[in-house]
């Protein structure tokens, strides 16, 4: 993991200050909200539906042990609403209906408290922290080196990865140093501190896409040119939204150590041009569709002109990469003694199915042939999806430090992974995982679905996720059903701004508004890039949408159709998505309208 | 950086504006002419956007300029070290900011990540 210098260290608390005086000023009505507002988004305080909303940034994923004990710690002490404030949400949120379980039962909003949700962005929100309290938390977070530096807002935000990044199998490159070299270069930009909408930036290292390229504002891919240089692929104008758009390449190849330069060029041009008259189409996609190769002409000039006659200062130094690369070598682990208690631990785990499931579904192979990637699962039954309560991100804290080198990952799929697993403490982890209630074996499966917190939680939602994500939750409880339906992506949003990343779902749900009533849009065939998907591409509409009631009934109507359908070869069972590309949406979507409760009425 | 607080309609001295030039946020700072030109005015339609913070830098780095690189319009306290840092020399708050908080923002950070216009060297290439 990266290890802060002085300075970084010096920086983040400078910046909790520096938001101190800002809160105190806005507090003492010397700031108006207005003006406040863009300086605490700069900083991760959104407020919501109830209550503020904060984003702490985990850098690319990577967090210790130290600092998942520090987020436990905000969780119990600050992420708690007054009685009076949850009692008012709650009874607005019981206004709202149930949502039913398909076979039985009803799933009815319950607002939690002291816990934070693992967001598809790898960052950490907490929900409930009161505003008056968040510069004392910034304090809080600033004594482990963390912060919510630019985790919302129109700047560069946390620059993403895959979880296995460093560590896995197909790897062309460790991408982490290049993130690291990103983070400080975009933190506190003055030029792009104001750009027309937000920003965000994703690089995958490894053969396969798992860092979803195609769906950011930049894309980077690490690769090797013929003379074996390394380099990016560059894609520019991703994103999600109102207009979901797959990413141009603009750079076959840029040299690794032209990144922030040509970088500079693609944030100039994008803040001289982005349109700022429309939030909508505001993101560098509707510029980089609307001006396509007008736009790279532009950007090549601008580069071309950043080194030739700026003197290209950003340059990144082979001693600068050498220092913080180093910061990522593999951490030396200490070789366990292995007792009689270990041997008992695995004959009983030998002796459990279940067991084997969680080996197959939740654990990696690792470029160390002697280490696993272990992947805590957050997808269980009365919890949402990514939501970690302060105990168990305790929990997780200690089994990061007694399995994996004190270093965790927050994933993609809302989860945590442990990256330094000795292969012969599987049987012990999986023990002490499963009293922690995190060894779930159903990792790419149904119920590993992403969602974000939706009309529950946030003022943007048009209609709530996590009612709805329990519901299937609860339907889908046995493991023979979920591993017999195989990998698939399920992702939810409550609005079009796609949070969940509903568009690259194999099935993606997204909340739409009718006449102030809760709908939801189902799309077939979604993308992240990753090679059980494929090429990135947003899926497809089913139809009119569904009432939250009927949303259910048709996540099963649409398994049990892809189960009549699906073939086999060879003793390999084609997946959900494959027979979804092989029969094409008529069947599936005849079988969404025919689970609609009017159609059943009518019937 | 000259921080300049607005003054009450009708009081202000005489402007002497030979020399000045207003560059509108949509404008190329590469292609404006600079012979004669002591100021140039950027403007700030609402602090919220970016754009002058781009030209600012391209007038100071790319162009030379040396004369002053004036922010108007909706110029805050909070923004005013990112403005300093982008190359702007003075800056006319907009009416109701306080400059002893505008002093402050000064005195936060011995140093930033990044090359700016002050020091076009990122952090990494200036302690080594």
């Amino acid at each position: 993991m990266y290890q802060y210098t002085e300075f970084d260290r010096q920086f983040v608390k400078l910046r909790a200050a520096q938001y101190r005086d800002q809160l105190e000023r806005n507090l003492a009505g010397q700031l108006g909200d207005d003006e406040f507002r863009p300086l605490r988004l700069q900083n991760g305080w959104y407020v919501q539906r109830y209550a503020p909303m904060l984003r702490v940034a985990v850098p690319y994923g990577e967090i210790s042990s130290r600092q998942l004990r520090v987020l436990a710690r905000i969780a119990r002490e600050y992420d708690q609403p007054g009685a009076a404030l949850l009692g008012e949400a709650q009874a607005k949120q019981d206004t709202l209906g149930g949502v039913p379980v398909p076979g039985g039962g009803q799933v009815r909003s319950r607002l939690k408290v002291g816990y934070g949700h693992i967001t598809t962005r790898l960052n950490v929100q907490f929900n409930w922290i009161p505003l008056a309290r968040s510069a004392d938390v910034m304090d809080l977070l600033a004594s482990v080196d963390m912060h919510g530096i630019q985790t919302s807002g129109n700047t560069i935000r946390n620059v993403n990865t895959e979880a296995l990044a460093g560590i896995a199998v197909d790897e062309i490159a460790d991408p982490r140093p290049f993130c690291e070299i990103l983070r400080q270069w975009s933190t506190l930009h003055p030029e792009f501190a104001f750009l027309p909408r937000k920003f965000k930036i994703s690089i995958n290292g490894a053969k396969e896409d798992r860092a979803a390229l195609g769906w950011y504002d930049v894309g980077l891919q690490l690769l090797r040119s013929e003379a074996g240089e390394l380099g990016f692929k560059v894609l520019v104008g991703g994103g999600m939204g109102r207009t979901p758009i797959i990413g141009s390449v603009v750079r076959e190849f840029l040299p690794w150590d032209q990144l922030l330069n040509y970088l500079e060029a693609v944030l100039r041009v994008y803040n001289r041009y982005g349109r700022r008259d429309n939030v909508w189409k505001a993101r560098i996609k509707i510029l980089v569709k609307a001006e396509g190769q007008r736009y790279i002409d532009q950007v090549e000039d601008e580069y071309r002109q950043i080194v030739e006659l700026d003197g290209g200062a950003h340059t990144i130094t082979q001693a600068e990469f050498d220092r913080v690369a180093a910061n990522f070598a593999p951490p030396v682990l200490p070789r366990r003694e292995h007792t009689g208690e270990d041997a008992v631990l695995r004959a009983a785990a030998q002796a459990d199915p279940e067991y084997a499931r969680w080996l197959a579904r939740n654990v990696k192979p690792h470029r160390n042939p002697e280490l696993r990637a272990v992947t805590l699962s957050f997808k269980r039954i009365g919890q949402a999806p990514g939501d970690a309560t302060g105990e168990q991100l305790d929990l997780a804290a200690e089994l990061a430090e007694r399995f994996s080198a004190g270093e965790a990952r927050t994933t993609h799929e809302q989860n945590l992974l442990l990256p330094w697993v000795h292969a012969e403490d599987l049987p012990a982890l999986w023990h002490a995982a499963r009293q922690a209630g995190l060894a779930r074996p159903n990792i790419g499966l149904l119920t590993d679905m992403i969602a974000c917190p939706g009309g529950d939680f946030c003022s943007l939602a048009n209609a709530r996720s996590l009612p709805i994500a329990e519901a299937i939750m609860q339907r889908y409880q046995d493991l023979d059903e979920l591993h017999d339906i195989g990998e698939i992506d399920l992702h939810m949003s409550g609005c079009i701004n796609s949070c969940g990343h509903h568009h690259s779902g194999h099935i993606g749900i997204l909340g739409v508004d009718k006449d102030g009533k809760e709908w939801y849009q189902v799309t077939l065939g979604g993308a992240d890039g990753s090679d059980l998907s494929g090429a990135a591409q947003p899926g497809k509409v089913v139809g009119p949408s569904f009432s939250a009631a009927e949303v259910p009934e048709v996540v099963d109507a649409l398994l049990e159709t892809y189960r009549e359908l699906r073939q086999s070869a060879d003793g390999k069972t084609e997946n959900f998505l494959a027979t979804l590309r092989r029969v094409g949406m008529d069947p599936f979507k005849a079988a969404a309208n025919a689970a609609r409760l009017n159609e059943k009425q009518v019937a | 950086m000259n921080i300049i607080e607005t003054k009450t309609p009708g009081t202000e001295a005489p402007a002497d504006l030979a020399g000045v030039v207003l560059l509108a946020p949509d404008a190329d700072p590469l292609a404006l002419p600079l012979e004669g030109v002591t100021r140039i005015d950027l403007h700030f339609p609402k602090f919220t956007d970016g754009r002058a913070f781009s030209q600012a830098l391209l007038l100071r780095r790319r162009r030379g300029f040396k004369g002053d690189i004036r922010a108007t319009g909706d110029v805050l306290v909070d923004q005013l070290v990112q403005m300093q840092r982008s190359g702007f020399s003075s800056a006319v708050l907009r009416a109701g900011q306080d400059i002893a908080h505008a002093r402050r923002q000064f005195e936060r950070y011995p140093a930033f990540y990044q090359g700016d216009a002050l020091d076009a060297r990122p952090l990494f290439a200036r302690f080594v």
